[in-house]
């Protein structure tokens, strides 16, 4: 066990945790940050996407420790007030079946509008291939993004 | 007039009290948490009181409605189109509607299952009564407290008025009054044509929450005291614990227990839902997951041998030499044997696929708090009435001692029908003395079983000298036992048909997959039929018409389970909205019809072939499931059904090696991604007035019969076993 300070959705945390935790975990059960979801713990599926330093990582595969000294966006703290455009792009499109990958899906999709305001099918593809959705909400998910991008 | 009794479902009233203090806590604890659109939370603002008019809605002294809704919420969106059923009745604005998920409750409710696509089915007629006998009961009410015959007193959106004396209320001025009356014995039901809900497009009562990240799922629970609890099962099927060396682990940072249990003792009554090839397991219980995972990692387990280890080429091997052998008749019509006899040609395909795991994105995980005086269980769970049942035998408790309330869940699939993971967490509760949640790593979850059977089945079809179609004969094997279902279409529609099956018995355990059977059985059918049409020399959608209209005018057999009139009706809407034969050049199509869950849904696959890679430009779907509740949504699980469907023809099998799941993660089992996608949709409802039946799964079954006759269109090879793709790695 080891002191860590993080700075998580700009807000200061000192956690008490073994070095090679996962962020996942240490948002998930010390935090209380539960909007970033465990999906395979292998960087495979991109439920637990969440923001390092304003790019999109998985957090089941970065240890708390590669944490320290970079800001940690979580989907609670992607806005205020749920007003991303992405986020109301998702409402607007009733993207959601059960729900459970879209935080990550959001993320995702947030830090490739950051680098790529206005991408095209090509790059949505690319970009959100490591994100999986097995209720199919693919094509809406394709749909919100476009149209977040065109709200910028 | 349409009206329903209210005895129907009379229990649902026993509770019906004034004043219930509740209230003012679930009010307060949706605005605590909800922090979307300000538009929203600005209108809903807290009532002081909440009257409960009835087990499905209560109404705050504001007007602000609450329903609930009675059953589980796996992603079909049940829990935004149960509850617009009683608000049309009620007659109340959706914008005062706030939603709440009730509590497992055989006393108010009935079926809270998520199951067989039957939620709306099912519960059309309750949801419909609580509505309109609320209203009834608020009408009532104003009736007497301005000395008017209720029969004079008319309500629009929330408001009670009595035309004649310009009178008007609120819903929630009477709603104190109303909560005290006697419950009517019958009460008046809309016409269709009235209805201003049910059929407007009405967004996800949960959106808000789930792109904000907030506490929804059963992975999300934490509870005071709270530890984190992981089993370890066998690696293989057919093999249970010998003994564990626990000594390292003891030892290790965060872990507070380890230990071998059994989840059912002995002698108890299990249910369906009660299906475990893994019922003696190794529980770790500690503080946090991590430390957990890491402690599972370390432990020791001595395994043995209880049963054959199997492999997935003895499974094809088996299935063939079933289908060459004496099966068991399911049904014969005519003379099929003759017919083949006296045929000019035969068609015979075989076709197969392998065992499927659900992969529901949140793995398998459940609450309990067990102590001595009772149990309380939350988590996903799309039986919970029968977790209830099992748990509290495995826990030596009365049923009403054990309480269960189902989180949102993280897709279902089927999986969640089979809770041994909430009797788990009971009985680790139980023993470790603490409120524990129980959570699968992916691993665990996808190679634990409950599998979607692998199967293999032939078709044959015997055509005479003109090349028309003289008898079908169809053979089914599986995992634990045939897919055919032998009273279905094509049967009622030729002369000469024979069903057979057999089934195969293997430890690897089986269960319901999203349209069991038919997940399997109508791709194999339709790509069949377009065959014996291509051979006909014959159009795919006339040559399946014509086959209705025989069924239609002069049906072959007593007992045949469709409605070939609306099953022909999906295809022409198809066939017209698609227009089958005028498709752009590059575009080659399949089509496919099927009826599954009381729905008929007829789809077109538009693919191209860009670098030799399919392309699945779009998937046009024509539907008849009665009146549709929720129209955008009831789009958004058609897209979901068919690429579920496509996405697991194409690329998705869990095989095996020694009784040893040869994939448990994502980077070895593959699922359909964002590129693989169709690039469009568009799906058409049959407009009807009969009443709403089945959309979770019948979008997925005919799929991908409509991909394999589009992929033979644009390669001229025909697909005849799943998975269709399997040289890619995959990739995340």
């Amino acid at each position: 066990m080891a002191n860590f300070d993080l700075s998580i959705n700009q807000k200061k945390h000192q956690i008490d945790v073994d070095p090679d935790t996962p962020m996942l975990w240490v948002l998930r059960d010390h935090i209380d940050l539960v909007g970033t979801k465990y999906g395979c713990g292998i960087a495979q599926c991109g439920a637990c996407t969440i923001h390092v330093d304003g790019v999109a990582t998985r957090s089941c595969s970065l240890p708390v420790s590669a944490a320290v000294g970079k800001e940690i966006t979580t989907i609670e703290g992607l806005s205020e007030k749920g007003d991303h455009p992405l986020q109301k792009a998702w409402l607007e499109h009733d993207v959601p079946q059960c729900g459970y990958c879209q935080a990550g899906q959001i993320m995702n999709a947030a830090s490739l509008l950051k680098t790529n305001p206005n991408p095209s099918d090509a790059d949505i593809d690319a970009a959100m291939h490591g994100n999986i959705c097995r209720c199919g909400t693919y094509p809406r998910i394709k749909a919100a993004i476009k149209t977040a991008a065109a709200s910028k | 007039m349409t009206t329903i009794k209210t005895k129907y479902n009379r229990r649902s009233f026993l509770t019906a009290s004034a004043a219930a203090g509740g209230g003012m806590m679930l009010g307060f604890s949706w605005l605590a948490s909800c922090t979307p659109a300000e538009e929203a939370s600005a209108m809903l603002t807290m009532p002081d009181e909440w009257f409960e008019i009835n087990a499905f809605l209560k109404i705050g002294d504001n007007g602000v409605v609450t329903i609930y809704s009675p059953n589980p919420e796996i992603g079909q969106n049940v829990k935004t189109s149960m509850p617009m059923i009683v608000a049309e009745e009620l007659d109340v604005d959706w914008k005062n509607v706030l939603v709440e998920q009730a509590p497992l409750n055989t006393v108010k409710y009935q079926r809270q299952i998520a199951g067989g696509s039957q939620s709306i089915r099912a519960g059309w007629d309750s949801l419909r009564m609580a509505g309109a006998t609320a209203r009834h009961m608020l009408i009532a009410a104003a009736a007497t407290q301005w000395e008017v015959p209720a029969a004079e007193v008319t309500t629009e959106a929330g408001i009670i008025k009595h035309e004649a004396s310009g009178k008007s209320l609120g819903y929630g001025d009477v709603a104190s009054a109303a909560a005290g009356l006697e419950v009517p014995e019958e009460v008046p039901l809309k016409e269709r044509k009235d209805y201003k809900l049910i059929g407007t497009n009405v967004k996800n009562v949960d959106g808000p929450k789930i792109v904000t990240g907030d506490p929804l799922f059963g992975l999300d629970v934490k509870k005071e005291g709270m530890l984190i609890a992981m089993i370890v099962h066998p690696p293989a099927f057919g093999m249970k614990v010998k003994s564990i060396d626990d000594t390292a682990v003891r030892s290790m940072a965060g872990v507070r227990d380890v230990f071998t249990f059994s989840t059912y003792p002995e002698g108890i009554e299990k249910t369906w839902s009660d299906a475990n090839a893994f019922p003696e397991l190794v529980a770790v219980v500690g503080e946090s997951t991590w430390q957990v995972m890491k402690a599972k990692k370390a432990l020791q387990v001595e395994w043995e041998t209880t049963s054959k280890a199997e492999n997935t080429e003895e499974h094809k091997s088996a299935f063939e030499k079933l289908l060459n052998g004496k099966m068991e008749v399911a049904r014969r019509d005519g003379n099929p044997e003759a017919a083949f006899r006296n045929a000019a040609e035969i068609i015979e395909r075989t076709y197969s696929a392998p065992f499927l795991a659900h992969n529901t994105m949140e793995p398998m995980n459940f609450f309990a708090d067990v102590r001595e005086d009772g149990a309380e269980l939350i988590g996903p769970i799309q039986t919970p009435e029968n977790m209830r049942k099992t748990v509290a035998q495995s826990l030596g408790m009365e049923e009403d001692k054990v309480s269960v309330m189902m989180s949102r869940m993280g897709g279902g699939f089927g999986r969640r029908l089979y809770g041994h993971f909430g009797i788990e967490a009971a009985v680790i509760s139980q023993k470790a003395k603490a409120p524990v949640k129980l959570v699968y790593t992916r691993e665990d979850d996808m190679t634990q079983g409950t599998y979607r059977p692998a199967y293999m089945v032939t078709y044959r079809a015997a055509l005479d000298e003109n090349k028309n179609l003289t008898a079908i004969h169809i053979k089914g094997t599986g995992i634990g036992g045939s897919p055919v279902f032998e009273n279905r279409y094509p049967a009622g529609a030729v002369e000469n048909y024979l069903v057979e099956r057999a089934t195969y018995e293997s430890n690897i355990s089986t269960g319901a997959w999203r349209a069991p059977r038919s997940n399997f059985i109508a791709g194999a059918e339709q790509s069949f039929l377009d065959e014996v049409a291509e051979v006909m020399g014959q159009d795919p959608i006339e040559f399946r018409l014509a086959l209705f209209e025989k069924a239609m005018n002069n049906p072959v057999g007593e007992k045949n389970d469709y409605d070939a009139e609306r099953y022909a009706g999906v295809l022409k809407l198809i066939k017209e909205k698609a227009g089958w034969g005028s498709e752009k050049p590059g575009i080659s199509r399949g089509v496919s019809a099927y009826y599954c869950h009381n729905s008929y849904v007829a789809q077109v696959v538009d693919l191209s072939m860009k670098e030799n890679q399919p392309v699945i430009e779009k998937v046009w779907a024509a539907v008849d499931c009665g009146i549709v509740i929720n129209p955008d949504a009831a789009c958004n699980i058609m897209e979901g059904g068919a690429i579920d469907g496509i996405g697991h023809a194409m690329y998705s099998a869990m095989t095996f090696k020694d009784g040893i799941p040869q994939q448990e993660n994502f980077d070895s089992y593959r699922l359909i991604r964002h590129r693989e996608a169709p690039l469009a949709f568009e799906t058409f409802f049959v407009e009807n007035d009969i009443h709403p039946t089945g959309l979770g799964e019948p979008g997925l079954p005919p799929v991908s019969g409509a991909l394999a006759n589009a992929w033979y269109k644009a390669t001229g090879e025909r697909k005849y076993h799943q998975p269709f793709i399997e040289d890619e790695k995959v990739l995340g």
